[in-house]
Parts: structure tokens; C-alpha cells; sequence
């Protein structure tokens, strides 16, 4: 049986899909066999992100409709032969997505997978519920600011009260916070809400800091996930976060303002 | 599919919880023919008042020789007399199967003693009304949280709310009765909502977005003067909300 890990957040252009891209290649990487699906039906993005959007004929919509098999739209990755997307339709809306549908691609892909990610589009509508509806897992992606952080908390909500496990009462979705585009030096100067008001509001536990970083745009850009950017601090994070998602246990980084010295600046990526 | 609870679309047949206040009838005799002579006597004071009217059987007050009532008889010597009997309670199993049959339910003891069951004044002798005052008093439904309530939750409930942890912002919680928020309130608390101004709000970090008793309310704004993380009670005195520290 697979895993089935929603990334979701309710609020827009927090780092969902980058999220789930570089987790994802993080797990195939490690020799799980994963498949990434995107939600975000009508505002398909994470073939972009992944670098596979020349190779996208079938999409998730052809699926649910039978209009294709599932190993006709699956795309194997070619940097990872354990990693697989199922693209979005960037042609329809996500009232084309039906519940049954989804649970019988996300049944069928557990029988093959390891694990399942879900990248959920923004909003609590439709698509999201959808994504998170058959989760094992969650993974809040939040920025430290108020709205963010009060758009994760209505979103935590749906998941205790919305999901399949919250409906037939089984053992509840486990939620891990994922901080995103976090600046310590904006935190320390008051302008970025810190780790701690975060969680004080949320109570969710952290599964990792990812800062603020440069290599993030140009991955996106390039189709490479970030976690393949061994260099930088994000890509960084990102391995953290897998490790410590699989059990391993890793001190937390980024959260501290750190002093940059000669060995620093020669040998951290920006 | 509806995403949240507050559902946006209209449906065809809503149900809702009404009280109305139903004359009970109380019987201390199980010979029919009695019973149908003391309740013509009865109607020949008032004929009007009583035709047609809904009516609950109490078989209580029999005691253990309710069960040597014939329920069948009874329901059709209350027909004749132009009662529409809509319950039974007190009845043996035997007895509510016989009244279910001829269309009059058999509520639970407690669903029962939420309708107010008292007949008219003038119309009770001593004897029924000290039966009257022996019956148990409504549960009031409590409430312990122990889970954070999060931004666009809603809980209510009939009789006191705790919370023992935090109440978002975006969050609501209302009780008929006392709020208590043993963690932050960041979100709406409004206590009292049926209106019972002796209702208060505890808690030890206030920093609602809101907070009302009985429908007099703060917003945020006013509130912040009192922003900190002691313990507090909110109460209404006359038409204005006070906060005291504990």
C-alpha cells in the first residue's frame, strides 16, 4: 500500500508545487517508488517545474475520463527512474475531477507506488478537496506571514473535519508544517513572522525551514527540481525535510541568522 | 459536493427543532369507563379548549398498574373526544408497540422532558401538579475541546463550552451558556447566544477578534486594553461588557 501525502496550504504562490516536486524526487531519489499528481487542473504547473512539460500527451482529466490508461498519462521521470508524474489538464477546470475518479487512480496507483504525492491548487474548493481528501499525510506549506499562516489553519480545519479518515473515523491525517521562504534576518528585524508565532498558532510539528533563496527561481525555471541543487540552502532544506519525513533525525536549520565567514562564503551556495 | 459546513445550497426540506407547549394527560385510574366519564365532566367546563387539541398519555402515575391499561381502548376514548393523542410515555414494551401501531410515538424519557408537559393552571388539580415537579430536569448538553479550534471553525453548544486549547482567528465558539479558554482566544466567543446574560467568558489570554454575551459585544479594538495573557471573566453588567482579572 502507498503513502498518499498532500501537499496544501490554501493560500496561492507559497511554494506548493515546488514543494511537492523537489519531495518527490527526494523519495524517488532515496529508491521509493513515487508518483507526483497534480491537481491544479486548468493551471497546470508542476510539468514546468519538473521539466517535463514537451512530454505531457495524457493528463490526469483523460484518466477519470478512461479516455487514456494510467501508464499512457504516467511520465517517468529522466533524471529518476522511480519517479513518475501525472500531469494536470491545462484545458479543462477542476469540475472535471469526480471523487470516484480520484479514488480509483489514487487506488489503482497505490498497488505499483511507494508513495502517492497529491499537489494541491490553492483555494479550499474543489481541486484542494479533492487532493487532500485521500491523504495519509499533509504537509502545511506556510510563509511567515499572517494571511498565510490564517489560510494553513482553515486548511488544517478541513483536513480534521473533511477528509475520508476524519469521515469514517479512522486515525486522523498526520500534518506536518513546512515554513517556506523564511528569512532570518527579516525575523530578526521584525518584519517576518518568526518559527515560533507560527507554530504557536498552527501546533502543527515542523518538518523543516526552507529560506528564502535564489536557487528556487532558477530550478523553477530550469525544470529541475531544487532538491537536485545539492549547493544551495534550499535544496538543502528539502533533503532535510525528506530525511526527517522518513524518520531520520536532523537538527533544524535556516532558522538562525547565520555570521558568514571566509569558509562560509566559499563553501555555501547561494 | 459543499467544501464547508456553512452550505451554500438551498435544499427542499429543512428539518428543525421546535418546542411547543402540550397538555399531558395524567391518569390515576385504570378502569376506562372512570376515565371517560372524569374526562367528559372535564370538557363539559370547557368544550371548546380542548377539541382537537394534541395530547400526551402519561402512564407514570399508575405506577405498576399501568400495565393493566388497554392502550388501544384508551387511544380510541380520546378520539371520541376529539383529542389527537401524538405520545405515550411510561408505557410497558407492549403498551408503545400498541401506540406506535395506531400512530402515536413513543419518545425516550429524556427527548420528553424538554417539552414543557404542564397543563394549564386551571386546569390542574394538586395532585397532578406534585407529579409534575418530580420529573428529572433537562440535560444540558456540555462540551469539552481539547483540539485547537481553527480559523473558519464553528462549535455550539446548548450548556457550557471549554476549550483547552487555542481558538484561532477565523474561528467561532458559542454556547447558551459560560465560555471557558484555558489557551489563547485569538478568535469570536459569544456566550449567551439564547439570550441568559448571567453567562460569562473565562479565559487566560484574551485576544479575540470578539466577544459577546447574550448579543452585547467588543470588538478587537476595545478589547486590547485588556490584552494579556491573565486570567480573566467577562461578564454583562447591565447593557455593558466588563472584564475583570482573577
Amino acid at each position: 500500500m502507498a503513502r498518499i501525502i498532500v501537499v496544501t496550504s490554501g493560500k496561492g504562490g507559497v511554494g506548493k508545487t515546488t514543494t511537492s516536486a523537489a519531495v518527490a524526487m527526494g523519495l524517488a531519489k532515496r529508491g521509493f517508488k513515487t508518483a507526483v499528481i497534480d491537481f491544479d487542473v486548468g493551471l497546470r504547473n508542476l510539468d514546468l517545474i519538473l521539466g517535463c512539460e514537451r512530454r505531457v500527451v495524457y493528463d490526469f482529466v483523460n484518466v477519470i475520463n478512461q479516455e487514456a490508461t494510467l501508464n499512457q498519462a504516467l511520465i517517468r521521470d529522466k533524471r529518476c527512474s522511480d519517479l513518475y508524474i501525472l500531469p494536470a489538464s491545462q484545458t479543462r477546470d477542476k469540475d472535471a475531477l469526480t471523487q470516484e475518479g480520484v479514488a480509483t487512480v489514487l487506488e489503482e496507483l497505490s498497488r505499483e507506488f511507494k508513495y502517492i504525492i497529491c499537489d494541491s491548487p490553492a483555494g479550499i474548493e474543489r481541486g484542494a478537496h479533492l487532493a487532500m481528501y485521500f491523504a495519509d499525510d499533509a504537509f502545511i506549506v506556510t510563509n511567515p506571514e499572517v494571511s498565510s499562516v490564517r489560510d494553513s489553519d482553515r486548511m488544517l480545519g478541513i483536513l480534521s473535519s473533511k477528509s475520508r479518515r476524519a469521515e469514517i473515523g479512522e486515525e486522523p491525517i498526520h500534518e506536518f508544517l513546512l515554513l517556506s521562504r523564511y528569512s532570518p534576518e527579516r525575523v530578526k528585524s521584525g518584519e517576518m513572522l518568526s518559527v515560533n508565532d507560527v507554530q504557536e498558532i498552527l501546533s502543527v510539528p515542523l518538518l523543516g525551514v526552507i529560506p528564502e533563496s535564489k536557487s528556487v527561481l532558477n530550478a523553477s525555471n530550469s525544470g529541475n527540481p531544487v532538491i537536485l541543487d545539492e549547493q544551495s540552502d534550499a535544496g538543502q532544506a528539502y533533503q532535510d525535510i525528506v530525511a526527517r519525513y522518513l524518520g531520520e533525525n536532523r537538527p533544524q536549520r535556516f532558522i538562525e541568522v547565520e555570521k558568514k565567514g571566509l569558509f562560509g562564503k566559499l563553501f555555501r551556495g547561494k | 459536493m459543499s467544501i464547508d459546513s456553512p452550505s451554500t445550497a438551498k435544499s427542499i426540506v429543512d428539518f428543525k427543532i421546535s418546542s411547543m407547549n402540550v397538555p399531558t394527560l395524567m391518569l390515576s385510574s385504570t378502569d376506562l369507563a372512570e376515565v371517560g366519564l372524569a374526562l367528559q365532566q372535564k370538557l363539559a367546563q370547557a368544550p371548546s379548549l380542548f377539541k382537537y387539541s394534541s395530547l400526551l398519555i402519561d402512564l407514570k402515575s399508575l405506577q405498576k398498574q399501568s400495565t393493566n391499561i388497554d392502550i388501544a381502548e384508551l387511544i380510541a376514548l380520546l378520539q371520541r373526544l376529539h383529542f389527537l393523542p401524538i405520545g405515550l410515555y411510561g408505557g410497558s414494551e407492549t403498551q408503545n408497540a400498541i401506540a406506535l401501531k395506531l400512530g402515536v410515538p413513543c419518545p425516550a424519557l429524556h427527548a420528553v422532558t424538554q417539552v414543557s408537559a404542564k397543563p394549564r393552571p386551571d386546569m390542574v388539580d394538586s395532585e397532578t401538579e406534585a407529579v409534575a415537579e418530580t420529573e428529572p430536569l433537562t440535560i444540558v448538553e456540555n462540551r469539552v475541546i481539547t483540539a485547537p479550534v481553527r480559523s473558519g471553525q464553528r462549535i455550539y453548544v446548548r450548556g457550557d463550552l471549554t476549550i483547552l486549547a487555542a481558538v484561532n482567528p477565523g474561528a467561532e465558539v458559542m454556547a447558551e451558556g459560560n465560555i471557558h479558554v484555558y489557551a489563547p482566544l485569538r478568535g469570536r466567543a459569544l456566550a449567551g447566544v439564547r439570550g441568559n446574560i448571567h453567562s460569562c467568558i473565562f479565559c487566560s489570554n484574551l485576544q479575540a477578534e470578539l466577544v459577546s454575551i447574550a448579543g452585547t459585544y467588543q470588538l478587537s479594538e476595545a478589547l486590547k486594553p485588556h490584552s494579556t495573557a491573565k486570567l480573566v471573566q467577562i461578564y454583562l453588567q447591565g447593557q455593558s461588557l466588563l472584564i475583570k482579572e482573577l
